[in-house]
């Protein structure tokens, strides 16, 4: 047998941040050793990221998968005979037949794990770039409508429907037009922007490349943020693969439309990932949120009309073109069609990415994939859609993830973040937090935002600290109200929802005998 | 690895980039991955090359986090600080680390060894707390790693 086996090991950011490339190196160097021919393959992550690094080997067709590894286990690997599948305490059986996995609803993250990113022939094999094929053939409208059927609505966090931004931008007058993709994933507990442009970066391009086609705009520009340093490699990589073999460029296909994508990359601003502010970051200058109207949709980049999407929502066009709009919209329920990447992180014991129907309850998704509190006790409170999201406690886990489900409970889906705090979390300093966050990523441009959120953190201070504790409270709650009122966007709008929800299911950690 | 500021390499970089003021946050990207931080003398240049005046630039260079306008410690160490990693002891984990290298947040020991920083979210949220030393992204740290990636010996 002189056949080379085939090891998975992905290059994504949780895989490497647990000593992915060291486990793939440990590989290789006694594989040498031992001379055995084996051919390691950098795939993406399959999201399973608690059992990351998750490496895979390829035996008859199948994979086997095997996590999560350090460097310590693989000598162990190669004495259980990994490399045919053998039995070791970490194996987990084929990667298709694992549980968290095979529960979930794969559409937007179908390829990611299953391929090398940066490989066209594996992309096209997995039916990548059939949707730009037909929206090549069949053009503008028949996007427009199938999006329209999809339901689908934007990811990164305002849930404004797709088919009528693009039907904007293909509407309004511009001898130039832009496609501005919002790679800044700013919220905290969030990474399926991530998890996509690490394991399937064509997705994206593509996706952008329909959008540019059905808008009519030939540029695009990536906003990634300045912490996802592998990201950007992936996707560097991914353009220029795509360019050599003109799905990017000139004439794409013989198609005679051209579109070209830059990157740029972030300041470290959480306010860039608004808009606006991001429009403005792409211009060069400080991310200083614009007032609105003008829609960005008419006037955007460069005062030129101007789709802005999250990563998410353009990745998931391909298939939406290529299976059409009702065999997406077929998933979710009420307002909330198709399906959502949850990222479940915290104090959870099986944190990672479930793309699944929205529809299923908080609680289904903490327990059923979660498995609970990784430090197992009880789960007190959970934040869901980032920093600005609303804390909820145990009584309102059964509250089924839909955007307007969600927003009926003060709550707000978002970007599908899930952050688990158990019961040592102390709600006061959360609530703290969320005043202290507002005011290191304010722009400044209004005052509720700018300076009640520097009043805020001194207010939940004093109740902590017990000093006019009624008044104080008092002057919490009427704080919150303004800044909900009186602010330009959400950065200010919205801090104010991890305050108030704090406050009100939570009362005992603002009580002087608790602290 | 970072260099010593030079106003010729500066230049390149700048032209490398792109001497367009709306390749502004871009240049100081690639400033900051080069030199560690915004000097005034790379200011200057900006601005002359880029043809805006010197507040602009300043304006800029303020508005964002990664843009700092002090020398970088040879070693940045980031910590998460944002909720996941919190859920899962960053607090602690940020305490300890300025113990152990005797350095505040948002600080730069006096041998000019490390500079601890916060930040926000690394995407890393399932393998939390997360700390970010140069580009290198790590997980799940408590401190017996944290101590072993700076090379702390107890
Ligand atoms: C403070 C703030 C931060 C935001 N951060 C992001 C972000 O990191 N990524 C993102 O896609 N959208 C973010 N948004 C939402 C964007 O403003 C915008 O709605 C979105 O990019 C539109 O794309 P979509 O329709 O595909 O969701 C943020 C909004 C606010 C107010
Ligand atoms: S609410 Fe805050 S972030 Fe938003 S525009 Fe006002 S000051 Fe800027
Ligand atoms: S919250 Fe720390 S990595 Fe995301």
């Amino acid at each position: 047998m002189n056949t080379s086996t085939k090891i998975f090991i992905p290059r994504d950011t949780a895989s490497i941040s647990m000593g992915g490339d060291e486990v793939a190196s440990k590989i290789e160097e006694i594989a040498q050793k031992e001379k055995k021919e084996v051919t390691i393959i950098r795939n993406g992550s399959w999201g399973m990221s608690w059992l990351e690094p998750l490496i895979e080997i390829e035996i008859e067709g199948h994979r086997v998968a095997y996590g999560p590894i350090s460097e310590t286990d693989v000598i162990d690997l190669f004495e259980a005979d990994f490399l045919n599948g053998g039995s070791h305490p970490l194996k987990l059986g084929n990667t298709n037949d694992i549980a968290y996995l095979k529960n979930q609803q794969r559409w937007t993250f179908r390829r990611c794990g299953l391929i090398n990113p940066v490989s066209i022939e594996d992309y096209i094999q997995n039916r990548g770039f059939s949707g730009l094929e037909i929206a090549l053939q069949k053009g503008s409208s028949h996007v427009i409508k199938e999006l329209e059927k999809s339901g689908l609505r934007g990811r990164g966090g305002a849930g404004f429907p797709t088919a009528i931004k693009w039907q904007t931008v293909t509407n309004a007058e511009g001898d130039q037009k832009y496609i501005a993709c919002n790679a800044d994933e700013g919220d905290s507990g969030t990474f399926s922007d991530r998890i996509l442009m690490e394991s399937d970066p064509l997705a994206l391009i593509e996706g952008m490349t329909i959008a540019g086609l059905t808008v009519g705009a030939n540029k695009g520009y990536i906003y990634l943020r300045s912490e996802y340093p592998i990201a950007h490699e992936i996707l560097a990589s991914a353009i220029k693969t795509a360019r050599e073999h003109n799905w990017l460029g000139k004439d794409i296909q013989a198609s005679g439309f051209d579109f070209e994508i830059d990157i740029h990359i972030g300041g470290g601003s959480y306010v860039c990932g608004e808009e606006t502010a991001m429009l403005e970051s792409l211009e060069g200058k400080a991310g200083m949120i614009r007032f609105k109207p003008p829609l960005p949709a008419l006037e955007g980049l460069f005062g030129k009309p101007t789709v802005v999407n999250n990563v998410v929502t353009l990745a998931s066009v391909p298939d939406i073109i290529d299976q059409g709009g009702s065999a997406y919209s077929a998933y979710g329920v009420n307002r909330s069609k198709g399906t959502l990447a949850f990222q479940l992180s915290g104090n959870v014991k099986q944190g990672g990415l479930v793309e699944i129907a929205f529809g299923i309850t908080l609680r289904d998704l903490i327990e059923k994939w979660g498995g609970g509190t990784a430090s197992g006790k009880p789960v007190y409170a959970v934040q869901v859609g980032g920093p600005l999201g609303a804390y909820f406690p145990d009584s309102l886990l059964d509250t089924p993830l839909d955007y307007e489900a969600f927003a009926a409970k003060d709550g707000m889906v978002g970007h599908g973040g899930v952050v688990v705090f158990d019961d040592t979390a102390d709600m006061a300093i959360q609530a703290r937090f969320a005043m202290e966050f507002c005011s290191i990523e304010s722009c400044g441009k209004c005052t509720p935002c700018r300076i009640g959120s520097i009043r805020g953190v001194e207010v939940i201070d004093r109740i902590i600290n017990n000093e006019h504790r009624e008044k104080n409270m008092d002057l919490l709650s009427d704080l919150c109200e303004t800044m909900i009122d009186g602010s330009l966007c959400a950065m200010g709008g919205m801090t104010p929802f991890p305050v108030k929800s704090a406050l009100q299911y939570f009362p005992e950690d603002f009580k002087p005998e608790n602290k | 690895m970072i260099h010593k500021y030079h106003d010729k390499i500066a230049l390149d970089i700048i032209h490398q980039v792109g001497a367009k003021p709306e390749m502004l946050v871009q240049i100081l990207r690639a400033f900051v991955v080069k030199f560690s931080y915004i000097s005034e003398s790379a200011i200057r240049l900006i601005a002359k090359e880029l043809n805006l005046s010197r507040a602009e630039i300043h304006g800029t260079v303020s508005f964002y986090h990664d843009f700092r306008t002090t020398k970088a410690g040879e070693t940045v160490i980031k910590i998460c600080q944002a909720e996941a990693c919190q859920a899962m002891g960053s607090r602690q984990l940020t305490a300890h680390a300025e113990k152990v290298l005797d350095v505040k947040l948002h600080g730069t020991s006096e041998n000019n060894a490390y500079s601890l920083e916060p930040i926000y979210c690394l995407g890393n949220c399932a393998c939390s707390p997360a700390v970010m030393i140069g580009e290198k992204v790590y997980g799940k740290v408590d401190t017996k790693k944290f101590n072993q990636i700076v090379g702390f010996k107890e």
